[in-house]
């Protein structure tokens, strides 16, 4: 049998021979080498070139070169899927020398051009982490040999993981993923055992204190670890795992449901402490992380539930902040930074007047909104959130609410005659709002109204027709999801004693709105999650703020290809989004 | 008197007019159909009936009470329930939720839930899949769930647009006989359908719709045996 090679398409193949789909192995390896040259061009490699993931070896920077190279020969190997094994192998490889290739005409070219005017992060620095630290132009060919080598093992070692056993495949990318976050999160890490006398027994795992990310044994220990667990947990886990909700099925309902309730009591009292552990930086992060969820439930009910597409979110944020600010503001009187009026009141009396501002403006909006669906309740919306932020610049009510200046000295939250200021205080209150959220949030999904919403979300006609009023219904999607952000606006404006408008931008709408939709819209456990994400990962990694965005970008495309439903979707849209085997679903 | 009596309306969807003066009646206990070919404005007027689009003139009347001041959504708890065209079940939610949504406008448990065991005994294709999103069943299943989502209200009036819409033939066949079911169990239909041989085997009377009129009303048998219905609906030659 002789193979055929159909350009354009799969070839067809025989088990004797190697057959290729050249045209699109060309297609994906050339990409992966793009990958390659753009993280270097903008100035990621280098950037991150000073992050070590494990100590002197491996760096971030080359971890993102390396992911570029990978991925696209991943990708390779799986177009090869319908061949043999070998074949797979060969198109990984094939891919990585490729990508390297493309990388290496990059080095070239940038010997023959000063390329530096037009992209300015092609720097002598980032062609010597490309090169391996070789001197140019003497050194040109090792170099380059050096690099296609690179793409070779890296290549090979995409292509033999593709055909490997599912349990080793599994057990070795979770193990290679687990030292990448300890590595990257390793100086976090440090900073919560410095001092401790943890500190000294684990040293050898974190390495000394100015050494970032984990040492080689460490990452040796951690890889070794999880692997086994991998294998381990895939071998007995998931019957374990199955006994278990099996167990807890066969329990009555009233102790399922006191199972549960113990559950999250004990998750909230290890809350509770952690301020201990965290100290004030991490609590500062968390009170954030801790916002954001209070507004990521609020929009989830809007848009989640209800489905209505609110892209000016941060208004009823910034409504409540700045109640709080005028409510209870000291700085009053005539002049610089001061504002001519304020209610004198504390944080608790405050509280409800913020909450009820925010709410009563959900209503304001919601009315004028409530024919208009999908886009065009998008840009009503936005237009909203912009009014308000505008509004908030002013000169005109700059005497009332301070301009461009925003207000200082708002009250502090006092709690048994005791001022909290310290984030470590703060996150108390903070946790204990968020649960009760969360709970209003999860009761509402399950009660009529909630029903409602959902049936609103997927055919207003129909609902219509069942009995629900549209009107009401709506409005109170709105006025609910605007109390539930003024919220987070009272509370943002007493964590920080002062407000400025800049901090109401579009972005915090964006932010919440993509929070959710990366934890799976409508789901509660994907708000947590997603707020994690979105808001304490760029937080923790602020150093490399630059790329923030693109990476945000980057995740959120992979997202909607990979995972549509989110990172915790409700299970029906999971089973929604990906059509389950047929009879996987019998009862 | 007539459990529903539709004079004289007119819709109108934009400056289209889409029906120029519909009167029908129907009484309790009956299957009412009406046919005719796309665009004739059989759903239009199940659109008026049911509040989604006001008629400028004429009056619709359930057991002597004008509807006219009702909003949709009122008229779910006036007893009409509706069973959408294209099936219109909400896709994401569960078969259980969906059920529990077409019982939006009432608040017995008790009934409920009897009825709940009623829709399953009819379909218990619905038991079997009643954790599943609705989303995710064939068109037949979502027939049939579009059908005890509006039982779930129990109605005394049921509106149906199109039940055949898109089904098998086998599968249009036990959906009439499920309709003629529930009519028997005494709620009173009124029936859209393009099929006409169908719908006119099963209903007592039957109105004719050409263009935004009614151009024949009669019982169903004679409907059948009419020389103009046989030659533009039946297909007979």
């Amino acid at each position: 049998m002789t193979a055929k090679v159909q350009t354009g398409q799969l070839s067809s193949f025989s088990n004797k021979t190697l057959a290729f789909d050249w045209k699109g192995l060309l297609r994906i390896g050339l990409i992966g080498g793009l990958m390659a040259v753009l993280v270097s061009i903008i100035g990621m490699v280098e950037t991150f070139h000073g992050r070590d993931i494990v100590g002197g070896v491996i760096t971030m920077g080359q971890t993102v070169l390396a992911g570029a190279i990978f991925v696209s020969s991943s990708i390779a190997a799986s177009r090869n899927s319908s061949h043999s094994r070998l074949s797979q192998i060969l198109g990984a490889v094939v891919s990585g020398l490729l990508a390297t290739a493309t990388l290496g005409i990059l080095i070239w070219f940038s010997q023959l051009v000063n390329l530096r005017p037009i992209f300015v992060n092609i720097s002598p620095s980032l062609i010597r982490i490309l090169t391996f630290e070789k001197d140019l132009p003497g050194q040109l060919v090792p170099a380059l040999g050096l690099l296609l080598a690179y793409g070779f093992v890296i290549g090979l070692f995409a292509g033999l993981l593709y055909v490997a056993p599912t349990k080793m495949r599994k057990a070795v990318t979770s193990g290679i993923i687990w030292v990448l976050v300890i590595g990257l999160l390793g100086e976090l890490l440090r900073t919560l055992i410095v001092g401790k006398p943890i500190e000294e027994s684990v040293s050898w795992i974190l390495g000394t204190r100015n050494q970032k990310g984990v040492s080689v044994i460490g990452a040796a220990v951690i890889f070794s670890l999880v692997a086994a667990f991998s294998t381990l947990s895939q071998m007995f886990g998931g019957r374990l795992g199955s006994q278990v909700q099996a167990r807890k099925a066969a329990l009555p309902v009233n102790a399922q449901r006191g199972l549960n309730a113990t559950l999250l009591l004990v998750i909230f009292l290890i809350l509770w402490q952690l301020p201990q552990l965290f100290g004030i930086y991490l609590s500062d992060v968390a009170n954030t992380v801790g916002l954001y969820i209070l507004m990521g439930l609020g929009l989830n009910i809007v848009v989640g539930y209800a489905g209505l597409l609110d892209l000016g979110y941060v208004a009823f944020f910034a409504l409540g902040a700045y109640t709080m600010a005028v409510a209870t503001s000291t700085a009053v009187g005539a002049g610089r930074g001061l504002i001519l009026f304020s209610l004198g009141l504390t944080f608790w009396e405050a509280l409800p007047i913020a909450v009820g501002v925010a709410c009563l403006a959900g209503i304001i909006l919601g009315i004028p909104v409530l024919k208009m669906r999908g886009d065009y309740l998008a840009i009503v919306t936005l237009g909203f959130g912009e009014i308000i932020r505008i509004l908030a610049f002013s000169d005109f009510l700059k005497p009332y609410i301070g301009g461009a200046q925003g207000i200082v000295k708002i009250a502090p939250i006092m709690v048994a005659g005791q001022n909290l200021t310290r984030p470590t205080e703060l996150f108390h209150v903070v946790l204990i709002i968020c649960a009760i959220v969360a709970f209003i949030a999860w009761r509402l999904r399950d009660s009529r109204v909630g029903r409602a919403w959902k049936a609103i979300r997927e055919d207003e006609d129909v609902a219509s027709a069942m009995g629900i009023n549209l009107v009401t219904s709506k409005l109170l999607a709105f006025a609910s999801g605007a109390a539930f952000s003024g919220f987070a606006g009272a509370i943002f404006a007493t964590k920080l004693s002062s407000i400025i408008p800049g901090s109401f931008g579009l972005l915090v709408s964006i932010n919440i709105l993509a929070l959710i939709i990366v934890g799976g819209m409508g789901s509660l456990p994907g708000v947590l999650v997603g707020a994690l994400a979105l808001v304490a990962l760029p937080e923790l990694l602020r150093e490399f703020s630059e790329f923030r965005l693109l990476v945000f970008g980057a995740v959120l495309v992979g997202m909607m290809i990979y995972k549509p439903e989110g990172l915790l979707p409700e299970e029906t849209r999971k089973l929604e989004l990906h059509e389950p085997e047929p009879g996987e679903l019998q009862p | 008197m007539a459990m529903l009596d539709v004079k004289d309306i007119h819709t109108y969807y934009g400056n289209i007019h889409a029906l120029k003066g519909i009167s029908l009646e129907v009484n309790e206990g009956e299957i009412v159909t009406l046919i005719g070919a796309n665009g004739a404005g059989k759903t239009t007027t199940l659109r008026a009936i049911s509040g989604l689009l006001k008629p400028r003139e004429g009056s619709i009347k359930l057991n002597g009470e004008d509807l006219a001041t009702y909003h949709a959504h009122e008229l779910a708890f006036k007893g009409i329930a509706m069973v959408p065209e294209g099936r219109g079940v909400f896709s994401q939610l569960s078969v259980d939720e969906n059920l529990q949504m077409g019982a939006y406008s009432r608040n017995d448990s008790a009934g409920i839930n009897k009825d709940k065991e009623r829709v399953f005994k009819l379909f218990p294709r619905l038991k079997e899949r009643h954790k599943q999103p609705a989303g995710t069943l064939s068109g037949g299943e979502q027939q049939m769930l579009a059908t005890g989502r509006a039982l779930m209200a129990h109605p005394k009036l049921m509106l149906m647009d199109e039940p055949s819409m898109g089904l098998a033939p086998i599968l249009v066949e036990g959906i009439f006989e499920i309709i003629k079911e529930i009519n028997k169990e005494g709620t009173t239909i009124l029936l859209v359908e393009q099929n006409a041989l169908m719908a006119l085997s099963i209903a007592h009377r039957g109105y004719v719709l050409q263009t935004g009129q009614i151009v024949l009303s009669d019982t169903a048998e004679n409907l059948a045996n009419n020389e103009m219905v046989q030659k533009s609906y039946l297909g007979v030659e």
